[in-house]
């Protein structure tokens, strides 16, 4: 254990100064004082899961999005950029931010209403106790996994950029995520997750602006990425009508259809990691206002993670390679292109900063994940299957020791992801595997009052088989691509797409089909479950800018003019 | 804005993080003027001095923050 704790020191990207690590070891510090500071308001399974619901909207809204933030945010989708160029976006734009906004005007009511205390929750009194069985089961699996990518890529962020021993990395992280949840629960990783959106601005805003001085503006960017990769690197939508026009191999309906309707709606509405955030607001209205805030935030993201990718494209003089490459040769992967500008741009401190915004965003990831796992593990597995009638007290405990069990589950994934050729796309397929069927069960269970319970579980259950199907099928016969992808020219990226719509269509189809086959509930039992027999609480007559449709709509025209800007 | 009746704001915690963050890096960037180092160990775009203005930021922000949601502060 003493050997573990011992960072190495082989080839590295900077050298920190003492500031850098006295920036560094306050972050460390203050995370676990706030843990500290918030054990004494954990007492009970309203506040440990639910953080008391008593946030305001900024608050929920700025945890959503953070909890996001985690390192497939900063570090691999800089290096999607890198690889792909500005197509990297649309999982920013179209794959998130119409699904944030259908979240708060539409379905957060639902979520709100029920007093869910998550969304394996919701699918028990939608439809009953097997649905709820089928969905936590899959969603805690893919939790665990989740956080290991994410302890996985920062400790390959602390290998390449400081050269620190990985094991080293992963273990201190995930030690400090443990005892912050461990202690204050969810209200601690709201409160870590709002302290690491701003780090993660502070430290991460620099290098946008400064790789546009010294590329000369967004205009000069865009011809010195056309000399040295193409021009097709700059455009968001005019390459996409071929698989073989754009860097991705991807057609636009993959894009609109697979992404922007199926994975980002999936993601964005029934993935309890961030729903949970919204779930702890303190009122109704504030439950709707957060992912519309959070989506504001969200369009501004690719500032600082798409722009540095295509940033190196123009300003770094070695030629980043995938991470088989990169190893074999000694050189840089895709996936070192942020900390490479990081150590371009920043000297003394502002390394530091860097750095500590770099694993503000893994630790707010993983912890997302670990207190999502924490709440579904007690209250959709163990209270709802092993131990139904104990005390308040014994499920806050369970909670407790659950996130170290959780944490330690995965820290073992992260030594398994550690030989995957790329953590986006197995991610992706994840995604494909649970959270896609979800949403169509959810979906259909808010929207259609006449979805059974028996339709709901098969339908959900049939949609995962098949994904994991689809999966299997191309890992066995690499040719079935151009039935799964609609073209042999396809790559991970697009198949993972047009997998995730499939598996969707399939849950719908045999979620409606069992539907009609089978009994419904009465009215009087969906109330307060389903749209057109729940009254919805009207809101307080306040003026126009204090409510979340409006709000809403300035985003969604934000959002339409900066995809036209960009076409 | 405060988490629950009686106890500290988040945003004071963040206040603290960016006053604290602000004099380090200040503190660092007025270092390197007055000792600068030598130009193979210089970042690009040394001639900014750009941990002066940021960290100076960070500390402006980090004051206003702090003073604002103070414990000491009632609301």
């Amino acid at each position: 254990m003493i050997a573990l704790m011992v960072p190495s020191s082989p080839t590295t990207l900077v050298h920190l100064s003492a500031v850098d690590i006295a920036i560094i070891v306050f972050y460390f510090a203050l995370v676990l004082a706030i843990g500290l500071y918030l054990r004494r308001r954990a007492n009970t399974g309203e506040d440990f899961f639910m953080a008391g619901r008593e946030m305001t909207a900024w608050i929920a809204g700025l945890s959503f999005l953070s909890a996001n933030l985690g390192s497939l945010e900063l570090m691999g989708w800089a290096a999607a950029a890198y690889q792909y160029g500005i197509l990297a976006a649309h999982w920013y734009w179209i794959g998130a931010i119409p699904a944030m906004l259908f979240l708060g005007i539409v379905m957060m009511p639902f979520y709100y209403i029920s007093k869910t205390h998550s969304v394996p929750g919701y699918l028990k009194l939608r439809f009953g106790e097997s649905s709820r069985a089928l969905s936590a089961i899959s969603f805690a699996l893919m939790t665990v996994f989740m956080s290991g990518i994410n302890m996985y890529s920062m400790a390959l962020v602390m290998k390449v950029v400081l050269g620190w021993d990985i094991h080293f990395s992963i273990w201190v992280s995930s030690i400090t995520v443990a005892v912050y949840v461990a202690l204050g629960g969810l209200r601690s990783a709201i409160f870590n997750e709002v302290l690491q959106f701003f780090l993660i601005w502070a430290g991460a805003l620099l290098i946008p602006i400064l790789g546009l001085v010294e590329a000369g503006g967004w205009s000069n960017l865009r011809l010195q990425i056309a000399h040295n990769a193409s021009a097709e690197y700059t455009h968001l939508w005019s390459t996409l009508g071929n698989f073989k026009d754009n860097p991705m191999g991807i057609h636009w309906t993959g894009i609109v259809f697979g992404l922007g309707a199926i994975i980002s709606f999936g993601y964005w509405t029934t993935d309890f990691l961030v729903v949970q955030r919204v779930l702890s607001a303190k009122d109704l209205r504030a439950a709707k206002m957060a992912p519309i805030i959070g989506a504001a935030f969200k369009m501004l993201v690719p500032f600082i993670v798409i722009l540095p990718g295509l940033l190196g494209l123009a300003v770094l003089s070695v030629k980043l390679t995938g991470e088989t490459t990169a190893v074999a040769t000694g050189g840089h992967s895709y996936n070192e292109v942020l900390p490479l500008m990081l150590a371009r741009y920043c000297g003394p401190g502002l390394l530091g900063l860097g750095i500590t915004a770099l694993i503000a965003g893994f630790m707010s990831g993983m912890a997302g994940n670990v207190s999502a796992f924490t709440t579904v593990w007690t209250y959709d597995i163990y209270r709802a299957l092993l131990k139904k009638n104990e005390s308040d007290a014994h499920y806050v405990s369970m909670g407790r020791w659950s996130t170290v069990v959780g944490v330690i589950i995965s820290i073992g994934t992260a030594y398994l992801v550690m030989d995957f050729k790329s953590i986006m796309d197995y991610v992706q397929a994840l995604f494909s595997f649970f959270i896609a069927p979800l949403y169509g069960t959810v979906l259909l269970g808010m929207l259609w009052k006449r979805a059974t319970a028996a339709g709901g579980f098969w339908g959900l259950l049939a949609g995962t088989l098949s994904s994991i199907g689809m999966w299997a099928w191309v890992k066995v016969d690499p040719s079935a691509l151009r039935y799964v992808a609609l073209s042999p020219n396809a790559r991970d990226m697009a198949e993972n797409m047009y997998r995730a719509l499939w598996c969707w269509i399939v849950c719908v189809v045999v979620t409606v089909v069992v539907s009609y086959m089978t009994k419904p509930k009465s009215d009087a039992e969906l109330s307060g479950l389903v749209y057109g027999v729940t009254a919805i609480p009207h809101e307080a007559p306040v003026p126009v800018y204090h409510r979340p449709a409006f709000w809403a709509v300035v985003v969604a025209v934000a959002f339409i003019i900066v995809n036209i800007l960009l076409w | 804005m405060k988490m629950h009746e009686g106890g500290i704001s988040i945003w004071f915690f963040i206040g603290v993080s960016l006053l604290v963050n602000g004099v380090l890096i200040t503190g660092a960037g007025v270092w390197e003027l007055i000792h600068p180092p030598t130009p193979d160990k210089q970042v690009v775009l040394f001639q900014y001095h750009t941990n002066v203005w940021w960290g100076a930021l960070l500390l402006v922000l980090g004051l206003i923050y702090c003073l604002k949601y103070s414990p000491s502060r009632k609301v």
